[in-house]
């Protein structure tokens, strides 16, 4: 094992790390303002990366990548209003199985629209064989926006929480809800504007990662799957915990290759999942003591 | 109150041979093979109901274990052990009568693992499996059962689909016929149809009897109270650990019951077995069942899954299974055969405030 091969491998990891982290991210923005973990998350990823190929064929990539996320913002409203709001207290397992059907509608209808093939958007840069060099390590453009477009996004989300007038809301609602409400803010809008927000960052990582990874219609579950890994592992709610988790996931998985076949590559992720909730339900980074009050 | 609750299992025996007599009488005798089918798949049904609609525990895994047993008994009854039958452990195998000896399609010398001890094997692996996955699981609710049990599922699933031992994509095929007494053999010949259809459904009449037992009994009262409140059942004295994790025992072992009788009729086994929309199809089927209701589950069960294998919903076959999903869990979550839905139907109410 050379040093620069195990840099490549590094460099694969954290590329694949950050669309988990963002995945999980998504994760955290419905959770913390519903208490509902989102199985169609992963769909989010898939119907971004689907919609922008398809635009991609009439307009060039940026608008294509707008078009494809202000889309999959409208389908994230219009999912929430149209199965979510008018609930009257639901119980958690009526959520779950709501979200479950919401994904395999999303997927099935996908499979419709746009078949069995795998898609791709162009890369930004060059093309699949373009590439640089640090040293002996070798390094696709698209890494750089893929980390890059990542970096602006949590940016910016951060900017929102904790700048706006909305954002702040939206924390309001995260808090305490009832107490929210009596300040006149409209928890059921924060709700939807939560799945529109996990809809948009969904879309947009499902964009930049579609040149790395391609895109297909069930390419969501994998993906949820391991957002929700990561999620667990940075303790649900934390999003600048989830980055480092996902990070970390990412690499794990990567290097895993050196002692299992790839085929097995998917176990890995699952098996800390289950290990995570198992030992430490709070999450690496979750404090413990708080976490006992929570419901696992 | 016991006579009441061994009618419907009358009922059931009854319509079981009234389905026959009809088929027969149609010339439809093809409809019992997809009907035998669909009673290994109830099987996992009644299992599911149980520990999701009594106990209150969501299990997205149990297609997992459906394909264990169906795998395990799969691969043993398949696996040649010919060239090894120098090996210490293979001869004593042999000399217990564990194993069986025969010829392939080619004539070449074959030595397996005889079906009965493959089946009993594959119920004892999948119920030690549930046992160690059960212990931790059952720990956690809502969102983190769900998605544990996800995970699991998934890693069956994966494991199976990359495994070269057990065929990977291909999956397991030529599975022997599993022959149990006078000439009787889960087989998908023809000739034994009838029989296996009653076998079929002989094993769901045992487990239906089981089932309305269990949940009428001591153990039932319990559940339920877990299902209610799991805090203050616990409070009250109940063990609910123990009593959770006998479910879920209990219903893997079902559901691998399931798996291995119905690989052995249909002669192999495939990784779409293992996947998980499997799971949630059974989730969803008892969802529409009514969650705590055995019967509903079973009628529901035999009648989707049955419709499912005519190929009746052609390609939107898991379309139809998350649309439904999605249709009970929004409007009726309490599932479609229930009276209260009637009677909530606005329609129907204003009829029935009006009679006297």
């Amino acid at each position: 094992m050379s040093l620069a091969l195990l840099f490549q491998y590094l460099v694969a990891g954290i590329t694949y790390g950050t669309i988990y982290a963002i995945v999980a991210i998504g994760f955290n923005i419905i959770y913390n303002t519903t208490g509902i973990i989102n199985f169609a998350q992963g769909e989010f990823v898939m119907l971004g990366g689907m919609i922008g190929v398809t635009l991609h064929a009439f307009v060039p990539v940026p608008l294509a990548i707008a078009g494809a996320v202000l889309v999959t913002m409208l389908a994230g409203a219009l999912i929430e209003m149209v199965f979510i709001r008018w609930l009257r207290r639901p119980s958690v397992l009526r959520l779950i199985i709501i979200t479950i059907g919401l994904s395999i509608a999303i997927r099935e209808l996908a499979l419709l629209l746009w078949g069995e093939g795998v898609r791709a958007l162009p890369y930004f840069t060059g093309t699949a064989v373009t590439s640089f060099s640090v040293g002996d390590v070798h390094i696709s453009p698209q890494v750089l926006w893929v980390l890059g477009i990542s970096a602006v996004m949590v940016a910016a989300l951060n900017f929102f929480f904790s700048r706006t007038l909305l954002g702040r809301q939206m924390r309001a609602c995260a808090c305490n809800r009832e107490a929210a409400q009596l300040c006149g803010i409209s928890a059921k809008n924060m709700v939807t504007l939560s799945f529109v927000l996990s809809a948009g960052i969904g879309a947009l990582a499902g964009c930049v990662i579609s040149p790395i990874t391609y895109v297909q219609y069930d390419s969501g579950t994998s993906l949820a799957l391991k957002g929700f890994t990561v999620a667990i592992l940075g303790g649900l709610g934390n999003s600048m915990a989830a980055i480092a988790a996902g990070l970390l996931l990412g690499t794990l998985e990567s290097f895993s290759i050196w002692v299992m076949p790839a085929a097995y590559k998917d176990v890995i992720a699952i098996t800390i999942l289950l290990l995570i909730l198992f030992v430490r339900p709070s999450g690496l980074f979750g404090n413990a003591e708080a976490a006992r009050l929570k419901e696992y | 109150m016991a006579r009441r609750r061994n009618l419907p299992l009358l009922v059931m025996a009854l319509a079981v041979i009234a389905v026959h007599v009809l088929a027969a009488a149609a010339g439809k005798p093809q409809y019992l093979t997809q009907l035998t089918m669909a009673g290994y798949y109830s099987l996992v049904i009644v299992g599911l109901t149980l520990l999701m609609g009594y106990t209150g525990q969501i299990s997205l895994g149990h297609a997992g274990f459906f394909a264990i047993g169906g795998y395990t008994s799969g691969l043993l009854t398949t696996y040649n052990l010919h060239s090894r039958s120098s090996d210490t452990l293979v001869s004593l195998l042999r000399a217990t009568g564990l194993l069986v000896a025969g010829q392939d399609l080619y004539g070449g010398d074959l030595l397996v693992v005889r079906p009965g001890a493959a089946c009993v094997i594959a119920l004892l692996v999948t119920v030690a499996i549930a046992y160690l996955v059960g212990k931790p699981v059952l720990k956690l609710r809502g969102h983190y059962l769900a998605m544990a049990t996800l995970g699991f599922g998934t890693i069956v699933y994966k494991v199976v689909l990359g495994s070269s031992l057990v065929g990977a994509a291909d999956g397991i095929s030529d599975i022997p016929a599993f022959p149990l007494f006078a000439g009787l053999a889960v087989t998908g010949k023809s000739a034994l149809r009838t029989q296996n259809y009653y076998l079929a459904w002989g094993l769901v009449l045992g487990a239906m009897a089981l089932l309305t037992n269990l949940i009428h009994s001591r153990v039932g009262r319990a559940l339920r109270a877990i299902h209610g409140a799991e805090d203050a059942a616990n409070a009250m004295g109940v063990d609910t650990a123990r009593y959770k994790l006998q479910m879920f025992v209990l219903s893997a072992a079902l559901a691998a019951l399931g798996g291995v009788f119905l690989t052995h009729y249909n002669g192999g086994i495939g990784p779409s077995e293992a996947s998980i929309m499997k799971s949630v199809r059974y989730v969803a089927i008892v969802a529409v069942g009514g969650m705590a209701n055995l019967w509903g589950a079973l009628i529901m069960g035999v009648l989707l899954n049955f419709l499912s294998l005519r190929g009746s919903f052609g390609s939107y076959d898991d379309a139809v299974f998350g649309l439904i999903l999605l249709a009970i869990m929004l409007f009726a979550p309490d599932g479609l055969l229930r009276v209260e839905l009637v009677r909530r139907l606005p329609g129907l109410r204003r009829l029935w405030g009006r009679a006297p």
